[in-house]
């Protein structure tokens, strides 16, 4: 389900709720959660090759995807994050054997509930990055970004966060 | 109360042109909990580092933030400067404000300095939840596995084993040897590729720190750095090699003629049959795809002639398990195929060969005496053409890299075809000469000049057939003008592919490897020879193309970093681990099914205080565990928590935000 711009008065709208609205210069925060040997990897690789994407991620590693706890996702939209980009090693890769089908599996579930209680489908994503895939964690930055962007913000437009 | 120092690198203009450094370092000030807020011009060097030795004892720091590269890079230095002022290593946090800001955002100056305070504000956000940790140590069995058994397990096998630590040497055909067997001279010297490989063939053999196992390859490694538990599958033989002696009757008698892949299939080989004469060990397999004994339970002539009655044809595959602390991967490459080449005729003329196959016929072991002949009637050519770049650098039908080798090797084939036939003429297509190396731009000039090969830079459009001649229609770029010339063969150098088996192997090795399936190194520059995984090395052409020098030194790397590893009695290990608080743990034994290594067992604790009943809980064995976290998400009772990644420092990194 794609989703469209919903503006109000040259206001973006949030689309989980008409009440919340951020003005059209809003930029959103995502929160990226890497895994240490793939995502993370290629993120730096991204660096490294200075291949540019859009400045609205802030990125968390972690060990493996499968140490990423549903509480961190929730926790992310709760507390500051208007979406949240989780990556982790392509199936099969995972330095930890098998950590990143735990991480599908879990994050499967998750994206039902969040669904269930109302956050649009691409509040949350989920990708598979390898260390030599720098351009692809570009393109996968940029995809969520413009994403997350057209679902508008998911908290209350606050004067001191611009 | 934390006491957290923040120091911010300007590493010199890569982050300074992109993101207003004094200022981040002002909005650092502000942050709840920062004692200190410094900047340095190149924080990784010694005054940089002496810096943070100096605030740390200084100002009673609790914890310290570095905001420069990647703490994949320095993460090691700036520990060791933590520890250094008498903090443990552990309280520190890089925030990695290089290639996650300014080297991703270098056309917005303003959003980039937003997100490097962003970072570092998350980064002490953490910090303050770090808690103190101290390096294991754990036991290493010192004994190294390598795998492949061409010049660069060779070399890292020996190299390993002089130093006086048992290696098992495992080869997946039934002799090592591998692609530099087959060569028959080398560039830039042209010495005879047997005569320096074979002594050291032997070698292996006789080395009493080595353990060869031909004709097997490994199905699982489990384990970790130190401690790997490898199974390995002889495949087999049907041949008993304790009792063999080598004496040949068997493949002189045996009735099924194959093609033989050492020759690249040029001649025949039986199907009971050692590779080649000078073999390591130089004992005969069969064939099990196509001895009729086998297939039909018909023949049996080789059982017959062995006088010493080696040949058993109930063999099978057996499974042996060996423990070492270190895995050296040497699995080569293999040559592109090609047949996309269709202008050029591939597959529809018979004398348009690989360069492999012309240094099987130029070996003086070769299927033709050391003479190049064309394969359509076997007369000597007088002219030939060799293409370069077949597959390499082309995008559209091979790869898009330089295989490294080719342009000094078709040298080489010039040189070669010149000493073998006399009045004949090399002409060679190229796209550029490749010839760095010690003498190998002089070996290039040897070509052209001893040797009066006609060097044409271009492309060939077509191949067609006129007679038994075929025309190599092509271009000379510098003369601006279409060439044809009228070739008796033609020798295509084709590109430089990573062992088919690569992907496989490396799954099962826990090893990752590039879009190509080429393994990859822990680091391009700094870690040629390591892996992501701990205790795995790379040598030769199974991470990138390469010539035998290069792989040479690449092996004995290896051989370096394994006895390194081997240097002590006990290894020191990552202290970021999983640890459980019994008093929570409810023993479900959910973390005992996700973990991967299954370092989670059960162990029964008092239910209270002096009671005599008992209940189950979870334990780390904290030799095993290699700090996933699988079993932290998992945890429904949040009895576990992963040292250095806990869930308050995870959770103050996304709400500080």
């Amino acid at each position: 389900m794609e989703a469209e711009v919903k503006t109000t008065q040259g206001a973006i709208v949030s689309v989980e709720n008409p009440e919340i609205t951020a003005p059209a210069d809003w930029q959103p925060v995502i929160i990226g959660i890497l895994c240490n040997w793939c995502s993370y990897a290629g993120s730096d690789l991204t660096g490294t090759s200075r291949i540019q994407y859009p400045p609205n991620i802030r990125i968390i590693r972690v060990p493996c995807s499968s140490r990423v706890d549903p509480w961190f996702i929730i926790k992310s939209l709760q507390a500051t994050a208007d979406g949240v980009l989780i990556s982790g090693c392509h199936p099969g890769d995972c330095h930890y054997i098998s950590g990143n089908y735990y991480a599908r599996r879990r994050f499967l579930v998750t994206k039902k509930l969040l669904n269930f209680v109302g956050y649009h489908e691409n509040r949350v994503q989920f990708s598979w990055v390898s260390a030599a895939e720098g351009p692809k964690f570009a393109k996968v930055v940029a995809k969520v970004t413009e994403d997350i962007k057209k679902l508008g913000p998911l908290h209350r437009y606050k004067k001191e966060n611009f | 109360m934390a006491r957290v120092g923040v120091f911010t690198c300007f590493c010199g203009a890569n982050i300074a042109d992109f993101i207003d450094v004094p200022q981040v370092v002002e909005a650092t000030k502000k942050i709840k909990g920062v004692k200190v807020s410094a900047e340095y011009k190149y924080m990784c060097s010694d005054p940089g580092q002496q810096m943070i030795r100096d605030a740390i004892i200084q100002n009673r720091l609790t914890s310290v933030v570095v905001a420069a590269c990647s703490p994949r890079m320095h993460e090691k230095t700036f520990r060791k400067a933590l520890s250094d002022a008498g903090l443990n290593p552990y309280m520190l946090e890089v925030a990695n404000i290089r290639e996650h800001s300014s080297w991703v955002h270098q056309k917005d100056k303003k959003a980039a300095t937003e997100k490097a305070s962003d970072l570092i504000r998350m980064a002490v956000a953490k910090s303050i939840a770090n808690e103190q940790l101290h390096e294991i140590s754990v036991p290493v069995t010192k004994r190294a596995l390598v795998i492949g058994g061409g010049i660069a397990g060779i070399q890292a096998a020996l190299d390993i084993a002089d130093a006086r630590i048992p290696v098992t040497l495992i080869e997946r055909s039934p002799s090592i040897g591998g692609r530099m067997a087959q060569l028959d001279e080398t560039f830039p010297t042209l010495d005879c590729s047997q005569c320096i490989l074979t002594p050291k063939m032997v070698d292996v053999a006789s080395h009493p720190y080595i353990e060869l196992i031909p004709y097997s390859e490994v199905i699982e490694l489990d384990g970790y750095v130190g401690n790997y538990k490898a199974k390995i599958r002889k495949k087999a033989s049907y041949v008993n090699f304790s009792t063999c002696t080598g004496c040949g009757a068997c493949t002189q008698k045996c009735p099924v003629k194959v093609s033989n892949e050492f020759n690249m299939g040029i001649d025949k080989r039986k199907a009971i049959y050692t590779p080649f004469p000078q073999a390591v060990p130089n004992k005969p397999v069969i064939d099990a795809e196509h001895c009729t004994m086998l297939l039909k339970g018909k023949c049996g002539i080789c059982a017959k002639v062995c006088e010493k009655g080696s040949i058993d044809f109930k063999m099978v595959d057996e499974v042996i398990e060996r423990e070492v602390g270190a895995v050296v991967v040497a699995t080569g490459y293999d040559l592109w195929d090609p047949k996309p080449y269709e202008e050029y005729g591939v597959g529809r003329y018979k004398d348009i060969i690989t360069s492999l196959e012309f240094e099987r016929m130029v070996s003086a072991s070769g299927p033709t005496n050391g003479l190049p002949l064309r394969p359509s009637d076997g007369k000597v050519p007088k002219n030939v053409v060799f293409i370069k770049c077949i597959g390499s650098r082309d995008e559209a039908k091979g790869i898009e890299y330089c295989s490294k080798i080719c342009c000094m090797y078709t040298a080489k084939h010039a040189i070669l075809l010149h000493h073998k036939v006399h009045d004949s003429h090399a002409y060679i297509f190229y796209m550029d000469i490749r010839a760095a190396g010690k003498g190998y731009e002089e070996f290039v000039k040897r070509a052209q000049v001893e040797t009066a090969a006609t060097y044409l830079r271009g492309r060939v459009s077509k191949i067609y057939k006129k007679g038994d001649k075929l025309i190599v229609r092509g271009e000379d770029a510098q003369l601006g003008q279409v060439v044809e010339v009228v070739a008796d063969l033609v020798v295509l150098a084709t590109a430089v592919i990573p062992y088919k088996e690569n992907p496989p192997l490396a799954r099962l090795l826990g090893i990752s490897y590039d879009k190509y399936g080429y393994m990859s190194e822990a680091h391009p520059k700094l870690r040629p020879v390591e892996t992501a995984k701990a205790g795995i090395f790379l040598a030769g052409c199974t991470q990138a193309p390469k010539d035998i020098p290069d792989t040479v030194a690449q092996a004995s790397a290896c051989a370096a970093k394994v006895c390194g590893l081997f240097s002590g009695d006990t290894m020191k290990k990552d202290p970021m681990i999983s640890t459980i608080n019994t008093e929570n743990c409810t023993g479900c034994q959910n973390c005992v099914t996700v973990c991967p290594y299954q370092a989670i067992v059960t162990e029964e604790i008092p239910l209270g205080h002096g009671s005599k009943e008992m209940r189950i809980v979870a334990k780390i064995n904290e030799g095993v565990c290699q700090g996933c976290g699988s079993c932290v998400a998992i945890c429904r009772s949040m009895s576990i928590n992963l040292a250095g990644f806990t869930d308050p420092q995870i959770i103050n990194e996304i709400v500080s935000i």
